[in-house]
């Protein structure tokens, strides 16, 4: 029992020395950093960091404390730790989360105590459209449209037979439903795998007797990489055309290596998009974390971006709520991923390009813009969105 | 082994006073909780400990099965999640009453028991605890694949269960008081069973099936009524559960979350249900202050456990014993 | 459905099957012999694969790598003995599982700490790359037939060890009553010693053999070892005949049910809610499947006498 007091009265004691100095900019990240997953949280946090490095410690001028947490992927834990950024770190903001599930968790508790939530990568159609909500923002795009980039792609390249398949939930059945949108040839079959499968020996054979000219795979992280790996190893890629969006990215290629050479993805950015801001971010990223910056680094490296923007704006005020949501809403930041602006359910309206897995001259793997198949592209849920 | 295990839940006379005053301790601390967060950050404490609160119910469901009937659930989030599921469908179609989610969910939970208990007392030992987790298993994937109601991904709890028709749960220390007032009454009528005459049976038959059975009770009737009891309270905390977070998921029901209720309750001491809440609350406070100073937290809480184990027999409650043994002596 | 995608399905079960069945092993005699749950077999998985990857990172030779993870492996598994499981042997089964499980948070938390959170992966050794057409049309990936055929053979080795060695009879009599073999005079820590390295070896081996399949990834022990407990159990504990022979039927099972599950239900319901349903029912199976066989055969398929 004295423990339990021991610990309200620690907790009572952090938020006093906290309370002392209150002119400081907080700013909570969530994300996931334990379990197989945790690659991605970990680019997450690291490219938001950078950005703060690089800003010289400071957002919109004003000193900058990030306290970071680990949502575990559990729901619950997520809440408990969205309540604990909101009412015991006092934090202005709350970048994160990878994960829709997470997202879907987190939005009630962060944005109901009139915290600013900004997702740099989770963008899902709910909050796009009729449940679109004024203090959540979004650096990265709405769920279906790197789908979308590859059913489009699909559709002009005249590939007549492809063979679908992705994980059973919802994210997977949305990714499905925006690869069809845009893609109207013949459709070989559509598999949905349990979350987390390993082994894809069955489903590689079905794959190889429907004989498909192309495939398309939705099959995050650690999915990703058995499965281009199995792909390979089967002996199909030499025959069936791979696409795919979040399977072959910056944080499944140190494992995947050669099996995914020449593999094509949708996405917003990557690494060699050429323009200046994005040369010397892939440039101290790799020097400061050994590895190549993934979309999920890139989009936390710009939430950090679009809050200095608007807290310039604001000249570091937080507490007027409605003058920080206009100011955030004018994007005044230079994106890696350049032409950049919020669509009215704070969603961007940015490109889209094709993107295919190459090896550098260092010998790392990287994904490379091929084709831009998408220019100021908006996701189509923006309409049933209420806010103006 | 398992008689050893829980022989402690044989309290000789002299001891029921102790317990008392501990279960008095316990709830005394818990009810002036809000009174000391009110100085602080007071919805995270608020929300921490409703939460502590929230497992602890959970925990004294297990507890009361496995500690006192020695049937170890490997399973038991199924209940939990279960419950939680009901709030959220319900919610999902306008209902948010207490007085009809609260039943519905523990009925839920109930005949969820009833049936898989009618199938899982069949076995013993070991195979008792695979076979709950086969059906704790079912019920993750079924919930997984409801995608009405979100799927995998789970669904918000829009509003919280009204009262009455009113929203006076909403509230966060209201709440607060809600979840303290369903542990005490969960506390109060598992206590009074245990010592009642169906409580002598259901120890007993842990102790010796085959001598129940001698007697003339139906020992495997006995240990279903047990298991029903221990599963609706189990829907109950998961219907505090989808309240305190307004979330319901499958992730509720996962074998690793039927896990670290047996560990609560291996924490607190089994077969004692005050120790199911000080286990509760001693590894989710474990967990949130560790995690609070590193991120490589579970790079202590592992060897935490193990050290629990190897020095520490009858949980955190025995290790107290054992130093006011220590000191008494001196 | 051509016999050929049937036939190709088998042999992915079979595939299936034999890794568990080879982690399941260790598990089963632990657990028959000591009647000790260890939790941590699933780390040992990991840790094999692991200690593959990076011994293969220094040598290049997956040879040289696989024997080196398994020495290391097994002094790893020796040491825990020592340190941990030793003080448990004669706790009650929920210590065990609380104990073990601490173990399994730290070393899942370590191996990412070491080899950060990132998938690993180890190339499949060029002798057996590539695939051969089991039939026009249908490849098969050679590395997969390796792992049924070293799985066979070390059931068959197993078969032998357990069943006609003086060491595998002391097994057989601890699996039935190890306080009566303790008794007649032999050394029971000694057999347990040796029980519990070769099982920790096993699982290792099994993380080794399927590096070059699976992504390399904190974590990657823990699903195995619940459906290793469920083959275990299943086969009846302490029986390394019902470890097997549960090991291929799960195998089978889970893997015809993946592919074949949609396929049925489209027969009896609209496409749609069959790809929906469909995978839900197939991860359930082998969860029906247990509680079916424990249902009619409450001490699994081949229960150890005595217990």
């Amino acid at each position: 029992m004295y423990k339990k007091l021991a610990l309200i009265g620690a907790i009572m004691g952090l938020s006093a020395t906290a309370a002392g100095a209150q002119d400081k900019l907080k700013v909570g990240v969530i994300a996931t950093l334990s379990g197989p997953p945790a690659v991605l949280g970990q680019q997450l946090r690291n490219g938001f960091q950078l950005a703060i490095k690089n800003l010289g410690g400071k957002l919109g001028g004003r000193e900058v404390e990030v306290v970071v947490e680990d949502d575990e992927l559990k729901p619950d834990v997520a809440v408990n730790k969205a309540k604990a950024l909101v009412d015991r770190t006092k934090v202005d903001f709350v970048v994160g989360p990878i994960f829709s599930n997470m997202l879907i968790a987190i939005m009630k508790p962060v944005t109901d105590a009139g915290v600013i939530l900004i997702s740099p990568n989770a963008g899902t159609s709910n909050f796009a459209g009729k449940e679109c909500n004024p203090n959540f923002f979004v650096t990265s795009y709405q769920n279906d449209q790197n789908h979308e980039v590859m059913g489009k792609y699909a559709q002009d390249a005249a590939i007549k037979k492809v063979f679908l398949m992705a994980p059973n939930y919802q994210a997977g059945k949305d990714a499905i439903a925006g690869f069809k949108r845009y893609f109207k040839g013949e459709i070989a079959d559509e598999v949905y795998v349990p979350l987390g499968q390993l082994d894809y020996s069955a489903e590689l054979t079905k794959i190889a007797a429907a004989s498909p000219d192309g495939i398309f795979v939705f099959l995050p992280g650690g999915m990703g990489v058995n499965f281009v790996k199995q792909f390979r190893q089967a002996g199909l890629a030499d025959k069936i055309k791979f696409l795919s969006a979040f399977t072959v990215d910056e944080s499944t290629l140190p494992a995947q290596k050669e099996a995914a050479l020449g593999f094509f993805g949708g996405a917003n950015w990557a690494p060699n998009l050429d323009n200046p801001q994005n040369k010397k971010f892939v440039a101290d990223y790799e020097k400061e974390y050994n590895a190549v910056p993934a979309t999920y680094a890139f989009q936390a490296y710009d939430a950090a971006l679009l809050i200095d923007g608007a807290l310039k704006l604001t000249k570091g005020n937080t507490s007027d709520k409605d003058a920080l949501r206009a100011a955030l809403m004018k994007a005044n930041f230079t994106s890696l991923r350049g032409p950049f602006k919020f669509n009215i359910n704070h969603y961007p309206i940015q490109d889209f390009y094709q993107v295919k897995v190459a090896q550098r001259a260092d010998g790392k793997f990287e994904t490379q813009i091929d084709k831009k198949v998408f220019a100021g592209y908006s996701d189509p849920y923006a309409k049933d969105c209420p806010m103006k | 082994m398992t008689q050893t295990l829980a022989a402690s839940s044989v309290l000789p006379s002299q001891q029921t006073g102790r317990v008392g005053a501990l279960s008095a301790v316990i709830f005394l601390v818990l009810a002036l909780v809000p009174f000391g967060a009110a100085f602080g950050p007071e919805s995270y404490v608020l929300g921490l400990f409703t939460r502590v609160m929230v497992f602890a119910v959970a925990a004294l469901a297990l507890d009361f099965i496995c500690g006192y009937g020695g049937l170890v659930s490997f399973g038991h989030a199924a209940f939990v999640g279960i419950g939680a599921y009901a709030v959220g469908i319900l919610g999902a179609h306008g209902i948010t009453e207490t007085l009809v989610s609260l039943p519905a969910a523990m009925l839920t939970s109930a005949i969820f028991a009833y049936l898989t208990g009618t199938v899982c007392l069949r076995t013993k030992s070991v195979y008792f605890i695979m076979i709950t987790l086969a059906f704790g298993q079912m019920a993750y994937f079924i919930a997984g694949s409801l995608a009405l109601y979100g799927g995998d991904d789970g669904l918000t709890v829009r509003l919280r269960s009204t009262l009455l028709g009113f929203p006076i749960l909403q509230n966060d220390r209201a709440f607060y008081y809600f979840v303290l007032f369903s542990l005490f009454v969960v506390y109060f009528v598992f206590r009074v069973i245990v010592y009642s005459r169906f409580g002598r049976v259901f120890r007993g038959a842990r102790e010796n099936p085959t001598r129940m059975a001698t007697l003339g009770f139906d020992v495997f009737r006995f240990q279903r009524v047990g298991y029903v009891i221990s599963g609706a309270v189990g829907g109950l905390s998961g219907f505090l559960l989808a309240n305190a977070t307004e979330f319901v998921s499958p992730a509720y029901m996962s074998w690793q979350r039927s896990g670290e209720l047996i560990i609560m309750i291996l924490l607190g001491g089994l077969g004692t249900l005050h120790g199911a809440i000080i286990g509760a609350a001693a590894y989710l406070l474990i967990e949130e202050a560790l995690s609070g100073i590193t991120e490589q937290w579970k790079l202590i809480f592992g060897p935490l456990l193990v050290l629990i184990v190897l020095f520490a027999r009858g949980g955190l409650l025995g290790l107290a014993d054992r130093i006011r043994g220590k000191l008494g002596r001196d | 459905m051509s016999t050929g995608l049937v036939v190709v399905q088998i042999l992915n079960g079979l595939q299936f099957g034999v890794l568990l069945f080879l982690i399941a092993a260790g598990l089963t005699l632990v657990f028959g012999v000591m009647d000790f749950i260890n939790l941590a077999h699933g780390v040992q998985y990991m840790l094999g694969a692991y200690l593959a990857v990076a011994f293969y990172t220094l040598t290049g030779n997956f040879l040289i790598a696989l024997v080196l993870a398994l020495a290391v492996a097994l002094v790893f598994g020796l040491l825990l003995e020592f340190l941990v499981f030793r003080h448990l042997y004669d706790r009650d089964h929920l210590e065990q599982v609380i104990a073990t499980f601490g173990i399994i948070i730290f070393l899942n938390q370590a191996v990412k700490t070491i080899w950060g959170a990132a998938p690993l992966t180890l190339p499949i050794p060029e002798f057996f790359s590539g695939s051969i057409a089991l039939m026009p049309g249908l490849l098969y990936p050679v590395w997969r037939l390796v792992i049924i055929a070293s799985g066979l053979a070390i059931g068959l080795l197993l078969y032998i060890l357990v069943g006609h060695t003086r060491v595998g009879m002391l097994v057989r009599a601890g699996a039935t009553n190890a306080r009566m073999v303790s008794a007649l005079g032999v050394d029971i820590h000694r057999l347990f010693m040796i029980v519990f390295g070769f099982g920790t070896m096993l699982a290792a081996f099994a993380g080794a053999m399927i590096a070059p399949i699976l992504s390399v990834e904190p974590g990657m022990g823990d699903t195995v070892l619940i459906l290793a407990f469920v083959v275990i159990v299943i086969g009846g504990i302490g029986s390394m005949r019902g470890a097997f022979l549960a090991a291929l039927l799960i195998g089978l099972v889970d893997t015809l049910g993946r592919s074949f599950a949609i396929d049925i239900l489209r027969l009896v319901m609209p496409p749609s809610p069959a790809r929906t349903v469909g995978p839900a029912i197939a991860s359930m199976l082998i969860y029906v499947l247990m509680a079916l066989v424990l249902y009619f055969r409450p001490a699994g398929l081949f229960p150890a006498r005595g217990r």
